[in-house]
C-alpha cells in the first residue's frame, strides 16, 4: 500500500515538474548552456583549462537576447561512458539549449550521438578527430582537424628537422591519438616518398606508466624523430623514460602536449620537444586575440593557453549563433551555428564548413627553458 | 632481436617486476592472515604518494623525512581503515567484508579527487635515484638496483617478523582460526592491526618507489597497479609472500617481453595480464607457490 501511494505521489510530482518544464520552454527566462569537460582523470588539465576560458567569456558576455546565460558544468571524468552520461544529463535533466565540449576526441565522439538524438547543438572546443563531426549535423567545432594537424607535424619533421625516418608511439585507447598517428604516417610517407619511412610503430594505453619496452624497440629502429601523440601526463612520463634509456632524437606530439603538467612532470627531459597546437599568445591573429590575452592575464595572472582560448571562442560562437537565431530554441540555434561565417575569434577567423569544422592555422611550439616557445606558424592551403 | 636489446628488456622487466612484487607483498600478506582481498590496497598506495608529495611540497620537509613520515602515516591509515571498515564485519559473511573493501577503495579514490584535485602532481625526485648507469650497452637508472634490493630486504624482514617473533606467531595463529587463537591467549585484534600496519607500510614503500620511477601521481593511479598486484599475488599463490614476489616479477617480465617481441600488440598488455590470471586460475587455482586450500568454518 505504502509503495503504491508513494508511486502515485511520485507521478504527481513528475507531472508537475514536466508541466513546469513546458511552461518554461514557452517563455524562456534564461539561456542554459551545458558544458561537459574532463575536470578529473587523465585529461583533467585540458578540461580545466578549457573551462577557464568558457568562464572568462561568460563573465564578458553574461546575457544574450536580453536573457541571462547560465553555464551548467558536468565533469565527464575523462571517461567515454561518463561523457555520454554527462550529455544525457545535460539534455534531459538540465534541458540545455546548447552544449560546449569536450576536450578529448573520444569523449566528444561518445557524447555526440546523444546530443544529436536530442537535437541539441554542440560546439566542440578542441576535439580534433574528423569523426567527431562527420555524420553528426548537431556537432560543430572551433578547431582544425587531425588530417591537417598530422600533416603539419610531418611537414615540420621533414622540412625543418630534416627527418628521413620516423617512429610512432600511439595511445590505442584514444581515437585522437590513433587518428593523428595515422594522418602523420600518411603525410610523412608521402613527403619522403619512401613507403618504409616509418621505421617503428607501437602503442600503449592511457594511464600506462612503463614505456621501457616500447622505447627499447624504438631505440633499436633508430628513427630520426619520434611522433608520440598522447595526452600530456602519459607523454611526459614517456619522454622522461626515453631520455633515461638514452634516446636522443627529437620527440614530436600534438595539441594535447600543451599543459603545464607536461613541463612539470617532464622537467628538463622534455626540453626540446616539439608539438603543434591551435594558438599561441606570442602570435596574436585577430583583435579578439589581444583582447582575450589581456582579459585572461588580468583574471588568472598567467599567460593564456590554447584550450582557454578555444573555450572562450566556443562560448562566443554559441552566443553569436543564439543572437543570429533570435530565439532560444536548440534547433534554430543549430541552424544558425551551421551558418557561422567569418567569426572573429581569439584563435582566428572561424568559418564552419559543411561538416561543421573550422579551417585554421596551426602553430608549432617547442619546450624551451621550461616554457612553450613559438617556432612556426603553418597556414592551411 | 639482438642479445643487447634482449638484455635491455630483461633490465626493464626487472625494474617493473620488482615494483609489482613490492606492492603484491602487502596485498598477499593481508590476505594470508585475514582471508580478505583488500581492494583498498591500491588506494592506500595512492594516498601514500600524496603524503610523501605534500610532506615535501607544503611542509618543506627534506625528502628522507617526508618519505619516512609518509610510510608511518600510511601504516596508521591502514590500521584506521581496518578498525572502521573491516573489524565491525569480522563475523559477517566474507562477501560483506569484500564489498566493504570495494567501498573503501571507491571512497578513498573519490576523496582523493576532492582533496588533492583531479590534475596530476609531480613527485619529487632526488637526483640520487636517477643516476644513469651504463652496464655494457644496457642503460638503467639507480632505481634499477634500489627497488629489487629493497624488495629482497623487505622479504627477509617480513619472513623474520612472521616466523620468528611473538606477534608473527599471533598472526599465524589468527590465520588458522580466530576463535581458537583467542582462546589460546592470542590478542587477535592486535595481530590484525599489526598486519594492516605492515601491509599498508609496504604499500607506501611501493608507492614512493612508484613515484620515484614514474614521476606523475594522481588520485586514480591506485586502480591499475592495485589490479596488477592482485594478479601478481594470485599468480604466485595468494597468501604466500615469496609467491607474491615471484608473481610480481613474472608479471613484469611477461608484460615487457610481450611488448618487446610483439610491438604491434603493445596495446594489449593489460589484457595479457588478465589472461595470465584466468589461465592460472583454470590450471592451478592456488597459484605457483600456493598452499593447499584450507576451508575455515
Amino acid at each position: 500500500m505504502v509503495s503504491r501511494r508513494r508511486i502515485i505521489s511520485l507521478l504527481i510530482c513528475l507531472t508537475m515538474v514536466s508541466l513546469v518544464g513546458v511552461a518554461t520552454a514557452q517563455t524562456p527566462t534564461e539561456v542554459r548552456i551545458g558544458v561537459y569537460e574532463p575536470m578529473t582523470g587523465a585529461m583533467a588539465a585540458g578540461g580545466q583549462m578549457t573551462y577557464e576560458g568558457i568562464e572568462l567569456a561568460h563573465e564578458q558576455k553574461p546575457e544574450v537576447l536580453g536573457l541571462p546565460v547560465r553555464l551548467i558544468l558536468v565533469d565527464n571524468r575523462s571517461d567515454k561512458v561518463e561523457a555520454a552520461t554527462a550529455v544525457t544529463r545535460l539534455v534531459q535533466k538540465d534541458k540545455v539549449h546548447a552544449i560546449i565540449g569536450s576536450y578529448g576526441s573520444a569523449l566528444s565522439m561518445s557524447g555526440g550521438p546523444v546530443a544529436q538524438a536530442a537535437k541539441v547543438p554542440v560546439m566542440g572546443c578542441s576535439p580534433t578527430n574528423p569523426l567527431v563531426t562527420l555524420g553528426n549535423d548537431y556537432y560543430f567545432r572551433a578547431c582544425f582537424i587531425d588530417p591537417f594537424q598530422g600533416r603539419v607535424m610531418a611537414q615540420f619533421a621533414f622540412d625543418k628537422l630534416g627527418a628521413k625516418t620516423a617512429a610512432i608511439i600511439q595511445d590505442v585507447a584514444q581515437d585522437y591519438s590513433v587518428g593523428l598517428a595515422n594522418f602523420f604516417r600518411e603525410a610523412f610517407i608521402e613527403l619522403t616518398g619512401n613507403p618504409k619511412a616509418i621505421v617503428g610503430f607501437t602503442s600503449y594505453q592511457t594511464g600506462d606508466r612503463d614505456f621501457t619496452a616500447q622505447l627499447t624497440y624504438i631505440a633499436n629502429a633508430k628513427p630520426d624523430v619520434v611522433f608520440a601523440p598522447g595526452y600530456y601526463a602519459d607523454a611526459a612520463v614517456l619522454v622522461t623514460q626515453a631520455r633515461s634509456l638514452g634516446l636522443k632524437m627529437p620527440f614530436l606530439g600534438g595539441d594535447t602536449f600543451e599543459a603545464p603538467e607536461f613541463i612539470e612532470i617532464g622537467g628538463k627531459d622534455v626540453e626540446g620537444v616539439y608539438f603543434s597546437t591551435h594558438y599561441s599568445a606570442d602570435a596574436p591573429i585577430t583583435p579578439a586575440s589581444e583582447e582575450f590575452v589581456a582579459l585572461y592575464k588580468s583574471k588568472f595572472n598567467k599567460p593564456p593557453n590554447t584550450f582557454a582560448a578555444l573555450g572562450y571562442d566556443c562560448y562566443m560562437l554559441v552566443l553569436d549563433a543564439i543572437e543570429r537565431a533570435g530565439v532560444v530554441d536548440p534547433v534554430a540555434i543549430r541552424d544558425a551555428m551551421a551558418k557561422t561565417k567569418d567569426f572573429v575569434g581569439a584563435t582566428g577567423i572561424i568559418t564552419l564548413d559543411a561538416n561543421g569544422d573550422a579551417t585554421k592555422s596551426a602553430v608549432v611550439l617547442q619546450v624551451k627553458d621550461g616554457v612553450f616557445k613559438l617556432v612556426d606558424v603553418v597556414h592551411p592551403r | 632481436m639482438t642479445l643487447e636489446i634482449f638484455l635491455q628488456n630483461v633490465a626493464n622487466g626487472i625494474t617493473l617486476g620488482s615494483l609489482y612484487a613490492l606492492l603484491a607483498i602487502g596485498y598477499t600478506m593481508v590476505y594470508g592472515i585475514l582471508r580478505l582481498i583488500n581492494f583498498a590496497h591500491g588506494e592506500i598506495f595512492m594516498i601514500s604518494t600524496y603524503f610523501a608529495f605534500y610532506g615535501i611540497a607544503i611542509f618543506a620537509l627534506p625528502w628522507q623525512i617526508s618519505f619516512v613520515m609518509a610510510i608511518a602515516l600510511t601504516a596508521l591509515l591502514g590500521v584506521v581503515i581496518e578498525r572502521a571498515a573491516y573489524r565491525p564485519l569480522r563475523d559477517a559473511p566474507r562477501t560483506s567484508v569484500l564489498i566493504s573493501a570495494i567501498g573503501v577503495s571507491f571512497l578513498m579514490a573519490n576523496l582523493g579527487l576532492v582533496i588533492f584535485g583531479g590534475r596530476p602532481k609531480t613527485f619529487y625526485r632526488p637526483q640520487l635515484f636517477q643516476i644513469p648507469i651504463q652496464l655494457g650497452r644496457i642503460r638503467v637508472v639507480a632505481l634499477f638496483f634500489i627497488i629489487p634490493a629493497l624488495t629482497v630486504v623487505l622479504l627477509v624482514i617480513l619472513n623474520y617478523i612472521v616466523y620468528k617473533t611473538k606477534i608473527g606467531l599471533g598472526m599465524r595463529a589468527a590465520q588458522w582460526d580466530f576463535d581458537v587463537a583467542r582462546l589460546m591467549g592470542v590478542d587477535v585484534d592486535r595481530a590484525v592491526s599489526v598486519t594492516f600496519a605492515i601491509g599498508s607500510a609496504l604499500a607506501a614503500i611501493g608507492g614512493i618507489m612508484w613515484g620515484l620511477r614514474f614521476v606523475e601521481i594522481n588520485p586514480n593511479m591506485g586502480l591499475f597497479p592495485g589490479l596488477k598486484c592482485f594478479i601478481a599475488a594470485v599468480f604466485g599463490g595468494i597468501g604466500n609472500i615469496a609467491g607474491a614476489v615471484l608473481g610480481g616479477f613474472l608479471l613484469g617480465f611477461g608484460e615487457i617481453m610481450l611488448v618487446a617481441f610483439l610491438p604491434g600488440l603493445a596495446g594489449y598488455r593489460d589484457a595479457f595480464a588478465f589472461i595470465l590470471l584466468i589461465l592460472m586460475l583454470l590450471v592451478r587455482p592456488t597459484g605457483l607457490l600456493g598452499e593447499k586450500q584450507r576451508v575455515r568454518t
